[in-house]
């Protein structure tokens, strides 16, 4: 534990900027975990290992609404190497649910399943083998139940409640207990403003469930451990937030569960919720022995919550010379079957609803439903990437009614720093929305039939259809889309964010090293780079040691939100400004009546030394030191928000908000309804790039889960069933390398003066841009309207 | 759960006579998949991998005996010549590391629809050379498929090679699927020119209970082409007889809606694949090189 | 049933095997090296990608029964690999396995492993006594790894390409990595990596 461990708001110490160190902020240094990545040394969840483990295995529905009538254990538990079997009756405390905000998911389920795939029961075995042939043979008995699998039936007269008796802090103010949450925001007057407006466009727009598809599934390995606790190493996006889900469900105190973080195969918000956690720590301290739970990718697809499908009406009005006048939209999120992140998705959909422009008379409507389709919640820009789908269709369309080119008609409308939100919170740092457009315009676009070689073949390879050899140029035309979006960073709506980070600074071998330990979760986006780089800039050493994450030290947060930088690393820097002030404060008791400048110059510290801002070097860090630790764990909160008025919608909900453009250029096989995307241009603010390379690789990366969900990707419910119909990497597609383009990327660094640094959260933003340019691509080669992504071949060629 | 490990093919034979329900797995592709989702437990698994002969093709004068276990990856670096429209087929299997163990005989033997070298096969004509102890027999191509994911081996016949008739004349083959790679078919298609016999042959993929050819097609082309001269001249196949192909083709289809894609779609497809593949390997023909020297296909 | 075979150059022997076990199940919980990754297990994704007798394949489509005799390269075995390739001028087997591909534990890594994990000091350019093969070393260099659950797979299979063509287009690098998945990096970085590691390869002759 920290030596010091102590509360103080944010705010820095000294007023000091630090100057530039050697691999601190603003430097392309390389990943800290990159070599044990490389070498396969490196530790995931599922690769953990104890002498005498068990393999767990989860038992789940195969129907989507039932009652659960009985529930036969008894020749499961015959089978040798069985060492337990566990369903709700086995639940060992008072609470036996769980859930991020509100804790409507049953660890086991209680008598009825609501979806397809919820857990009923565990086995622990000697062998995965065993474990899944026992599962086999536990029988259950099911009394199925009406479906509600969309906004119709879930509020039909007499329509089945997914949650009866509902309690949570929603049911107050939503119109029916299948909504979990619904927030209106009213500005200005639409009616009027209606009246202004020279052409009026609707649309309806569906967003298919697209899956996070992490390639690290769902593990992890709980110890039962002497004290009557449990250690627990697993794969998560927030320790802390499980670990408050985790101690009350197993009766336990939250010390001893005691939460590591293993090595995450990826997250993107799939990693938010519980999934294999509670039940792996149950079969633990059910049989005494350490259990390992790994899904298959099959499981994987139950296991987690996916992107809200969703339905967006819209209509917008603009004047002839391509004013917005108005907008009023209704966003219908689907929820599935428990609450998961719902209330906060329906927030970014209703606030974000609106897209980076300047619209003043609005009338927005967002709701989740309870249905009994999977349970929804957090992937990357939720609630903000359906509207941009939507929204920026709309923009499209209008710039197409007014005659006017699509760039120049967004550019005319786009939203500056001044601009007022339709939630009335003023966007007070830089919002380079008409910038973005402007750069990705001005690129020269890729050359037309690139996959005409030399001699007179074609290289199918860069033509639709790739190997399959479907084309070889006929029926391929190109298009080119554009779209711009806008996210929030970190927790709204009154959420007290905050993160805590832990800085010990010591000599070790002579020299200064600074130790960085904090909870935040390194699910593969850079921030333990980050954190050293942080800790270099701040502190002058060259030496940095970043701590396994882990619950002995405070919250960190969640990955999630584009939050981490802003957030964990303002903690590390806070922290180190704190522990740079004490070192001073030690310099001074030590050194200071040696020289002048201790009591009066401005002291930084740089190559391990103390020295004035003129340059002087005063002391060595490791000779104040002289064998003391600094040891400090603070706590750092981003400005506080308020929650929005649940009839008005107004209040300044967000933090900080954050945009990105794409241009998509495609070719599509019109014939076959193929799409080959060519390019994905994007740009994208980030305040401060604090190492570029991580910042273009997550710009990168998002920008393809965007093109993923545009012509591939999505989750098929089979409506009458609510039953998945394609739970694995055979018929859940994502993009190969031969499906995705080259991604030039331009960033800008225009400064927050009120973050760390001036840094932007970055990781969601090129997810929203990136589907709806790919879908104005297609648009614009097919001449299709194309409402629903993703797109399928038959949608291109009328074969639906 | 049992392995069996046989060193040679009697052995293998003899395996599959003493335990008829053994499934064998030579590329796993197909099997090992079924076994870690716990979609099937055999009783026993019959590895072919020791089995060189499986892993061994002879070029002979008209044909090319393919041994089952020959990996897709040495069909398509080594026999595409001889057999250009497998070799194609061979190129839009799953993956490089799947092609690299995967051979024709899991395709024959699991018999999905979606396999993708049958229509290959089918367009190209091809004997499937089966064994057991009570010995050895050659079913055509034709006759090989019997049924959704059911073949014409008696449950102690093992598939030992394939005999496909080496190209006479120009074969294409193309897949849809809803990305550039490492895909199951939606749907596919092969064509195959036979200018010897002055005759074409086809096969169609994921469209229909099983593997089909589209014999109607074929007959339609067959008599347009003869009847119009045009192996002899070589001129250029009117737009209207490639519309018609494919418009037959396309009718030959008998697919179902699954979560792959459409009937109607998997129906449009097929027409569209049959009518660019005659252009292609009419062009290839005729000798333009329109359709030819493909950069990454085969 | 018993299996025996070679692993980065080194006899192995894994007992009480399940006839149903994969070629990664066994290298993962049997013989301690969890470097090919279990992202899929239906030879969708290629993070469990080895060389077999020389050949990369999925191992996760590999039934262990099939490996008895045989040679097998991993990850932890790559730089091994291509050290020895380097000295010999051919790929294949590598006699005297080196620590990285080593077996250590009896299953995947140990707690006491697992908890020793920590960001080493400096960046991964130093790799601090870890010899890296180029392509390994490449994929840090040019931010190719971030969660790196793909990365072992995405290694053996652009090694084996390198191996086969030392200057393969673009075009060519996307064939042969078409059937590797990453989630994280959108792939530019890795068309990076291959690009860079056959730069180094050829400045390097």
């Amino acid at each position: 534990m920290a030596q010091n461990t102590r509360t103080v708001p944010a705010g820095t110490p000294t007023n000091v900027t630090q100057k530039h160190a050697k691999g601190g902020i603003g430097e392309s240094t390389l990943r800290p975990d990159g070599t044990l990545k490389v070498t396969g040394e490196f530790a995931y969840s599922s690769d953990m290992w104890h002498e005498d483990m068990l393999w767990g295995q989860t038992l789940r529905s195969t129907v989507a609404h039932a009652e659960i009538v009985s529930i036969d254990i008894s020749e499961a538990l015959a089978l040798p190497g069985v060492y337990s079997i566990l369903t709700y009756d086995d639940l060992p405390a008072e609470m036996k649910n769980y859930g991020l905000e509100i804790q409507d998911t049953p660890v086991l389920a209680n008598g009825r399943v609501r979806h397809h795939g919820e857990p009923v029961a565990l086995v622990a075995a000697d062998h995965p083998e065993t474990a899944r042939r026992a599962a086999a043979k536990i029988k259950i008995d099911y009394r199925e139940l009406p479906l509600v699998t969309d906004e119709a039936s879930a509020l039909a007269e007499g329509a089945p409640l997914i949650h009866e008796g509902r309690d949570d802090h929603h049911i107050g103010h939503v119109p029916h207990p299948n909504i979990v949450h619904r927030q209106p925001i009213i500005r200005g007057d639409v009616a009027e403003a209606r009246k202004r407006a020279d052409v009026i466009v609707e649309g309806e727009y569906v967003f298919g469930m697209q899956d996070q598809a992490f390639l690290g599934p769902e593990s992890g390995l709980a110890v039962p451990s002497e004290d009557g606790g449990v250690d627990l190493y697993v794969a998560t996006q927030w320790l802390h937030s499980d670990l408050k889900q985790i101690a009350p469900v197993l009766g336990l105190p939250e010390e001893k569960v005691r939460m590591t973080l293993s090595g995450v195969g990826g997250a993107f918000g799939g990693r938010e919720d519980i999934s294999m956690q509670i039940h792996a720590c149950l079969l633990a301290l059910a049989t005494n022995k350490p259990v390992k739970i790994v899904y298959n990718r099959f499981e994987s697809f139950f296991g987690h919550v996916h992107r809200h499908p969703a339905k967006l009406h819209y209509e917008h009005g603009a004047t002839k010379d391509g004013k917005l006048t108005h907008m009023k939209c209704r966003i219908v999120l689907d929820g599935g079957a428990y609450a998961s992140a719902s209330p906060a998705v329906v927030g970014n959909a209703s606030s974000l609803s609106v897209g980076p422009y300047v619209i003043e008379d609005v009338d927005i409507e967002a709701i989740a439903l309870y249905t009994n389709n999977p349970p929804c919640g957090a992937m990357r820009g939720f609630g903000a990437v359906q509207a941009c789908f939507a929204y920026e269709a709309q923009m499209d369309k209008l710039a197409a009614k007014l005659g006017m080119d699509p760039v120049e008609f967004r550019q005319l409308n786009a939203m500056e720093m001044g601009t007022i939100m339709p939630t009335g919170q003023v966007v007070d740092s830089p919002a380079p929305v008409a910038e973005l457009l402007r750069r990705v315009k001005a690129r020269p676009l890729p050359p037309e039939r690139q996959w005409e070689t030399a001699g007179e073949g074609a290289d199918v390879r860069a033509l639709p259809g790739g190997l399959s050899n479907t084309t070889h140029g006929e029926g391929v035309v190109r298009g080119v889309g554009y779209a711009v979006g806008i996210k929030n960073v970190g927790f709204s709506e009154g959420f007290d964010d905050h993160s805590t980070a832990r800085v010990r600074l010591e000599v070790i071998n002579g020299e200064p090293v600074a130790m960085v330990h904090t909870a935040m979760a390194e699910v593969g986006q850079g921030g333990v780079t980050v954190h050293a780089q942080i800790a270099r800039t701040e502190l002058g050493v060259t030496q940095v040691t970043i701590h396994p994450a882990d619950t002995q030290v405070g919250s960190a947060g969640s990955t999630s939100a584009s939050r981490q930088t802003y957030m964990t690393g303002g903690a590390v820097k806070n922290t180190c400004e704190h522990v740079r002030e004490a070192l001073l404060e030690m310099g001074r008791r030590k050194n200071g009546s040696y020289h002048p400048a201790w009591a009066h110059a401005e002291l930084l510290l740089e190559g391990g030394k103390v020295v004035t801002d003129g340059g002087e070097v005063l002391a060595d860090i490791a000779d104040i030191l002289e064998g003391e630790a600094i040891d400090l764990e603070l706590e750092f909160r981003h400005r506080p928000t308020v929650p929005f008025d649940l009839v008005t919608g107004q209040g300044d909900g967000h933090v900080q908000y954050t945009f990105a453009a794409h241009r998509a250029v495609v070719e599509v096989d019109t014939e076959l309804g193929l799409v080959k995307v060519v390019e994905l241009a994007t740009a994208q603010d980030v305040g401060k790039a604090l190492n570029m390379l991580s910042v273009v690789g997550q710009i990168q990366g998002g920008t393809i889960q965007g093109l993923g969900v545009a012509i591939m990707e999505e989750i098929i419910v089979d409506p009458k069933t609510a039953k998945v119909r394609n739970p694995s990497f055979t018929d859940y597609l994502i993009p190969t390398i031969l499906d995705t383009p080259t991604i030039p990327v331009d960033v800008l660094e225009l400064a927050d003066p009120n973050a760390p640094y001036g840094l932007r959260g970055m990781g969601e933003a090129p997810t929203l841009s990136s589907t709806p340019a790919v879908l104005a691509a297609i648009r614009q080669a097919t001449g299709l309207e194309l409402n629903k992504t993703p797109i399928r071949p038959e949608a291109l060629t009328g074969t639906l | 759960m049992d392995f069996l490990r046989p060193a040679s093919w009697e052995e293998a034979l003899a395996a599959k006579a003493e335990f008829p329900t053994a499934v064998p797995i030579a590329g796993g592709t197909d099997v090992m998949v079924e076994i870690n989702f716990d979609h099937r437990r055999p009783e026993y698994l019959l590895d072919l991998n020791r089995i060189g002969l499986l892993r061994e093709w002879e070029v002979a004068e008209d044909v090319v005996r393919l041994g089952a276990s020959v990996p897709y990856t040495q069909i398509m670096e080594n026999l595409r010549t001889e057999l250009p429209g497998l070799a194609l087929a061979s190129h839009t299997v799953a993956s490089p590391q799947i092609r690299n163990r995967g051979g024709v005989g899991g395709n024959l033997g699991c018999a999905s629809p979606a396999g993708d070298s049958h229509p290959a096969l089918l367009a190209a004509g091809a004997e499937v050379e089966v064994e057991s102890v009570r010995g050895s027999r050659l079913i055509p191509i034709d006759a090989f498929y019997t049924g959704v994911k059911r073949n014409a081996l008696a449950p102690d016949e093992l598939i030992k090679t394939v005999h496909v008739k080496k190209a006479d004349g120009p074969q294409q083959y193309s897949k849809v699927g809803s990305r550039n790679a490492m895909v199951i078919a939606v749907c596919a298609f092969g064509l195959a020119l036979h200018p010897e016999t002055r005759t074409v042959r086809t096969g169609i993929g994921s469209a229909a209970p099983t593997p089909i050819r589209a014999k109607a097609a074929e007959e339609f082309l067959n008599a347009a082409l003869e009847e119009g001269g045009f192996w002899e001249s070589g001129k250029v196949v009117t737009p209207s007889i490639a519309k018609q192909f494919g418009d037959l083709a396309s009718g030959a289809a008998n697919p179902i809606d699954d979560v792959r894609g459409t009937a109607k779609y998997r129906r449009h497809a097929v027409g569209i694949m049959a009518r660019r593949q005659l252009v292609w390997t009419w062009e290839q023909y005729r000798g333009t090189g329109n359709g030819r020297s493909l950069e990454g296909a085969a | 049933m018993r299996v025996n075979f070679t692993v980065n150059g080194r006899q192995q022997e894994a007992d009480d095997v399940w006839e149903g076990e994969s070629l990664l199940y066994v290298l993962r919980e049997r013989l301690g090296l969890p470097g090919s990754k279990n992202a899929c297990e239906q030879g969708e994704c290629g993070s469990c990608t080895v060389r077999l007798d020389g050949v990369p394949v999925c191992s996760c489509l590999v039934a262990a029964g099939q490996v008895e005799g045989r040679d097998v390269v991993t990850v932890e075995g790559l730089a091994d690999f291509a050290k020895q390739r380097e000295e010999h001028g051919h790929g294949g087997a590598c006699g005297s396995g080196g620590s990285a591909g080593g077996c250590g534990a009896k299953g995947g890594v140990t707690l006491d492993a697992a908890k020793r994990w920590q960001a080493r000091p400096g960046d991964s350019q130093t790799g601090e006594g870890v010899e890296l093969s180029a392509i390994q070393q490449a994929f840090i260099d040019a931010g190719a790894v971030q969660c790196g659950f793909c990365t072992p797979g995405l290694l053996v299979q652009a090694d084996a390409l390198l191996e086969e063509n030392s200057s393969p287009s673009d075009q060519d690098i996307r064939e042969a990595l078409s059937g590797n998945l990453c989630r994280c990096t959108g792939y530019e970085k890795i068309l990076d990596a291959v690009r860079l590691a056959a730069a180094r390869q050829s400045e390097a002759v």
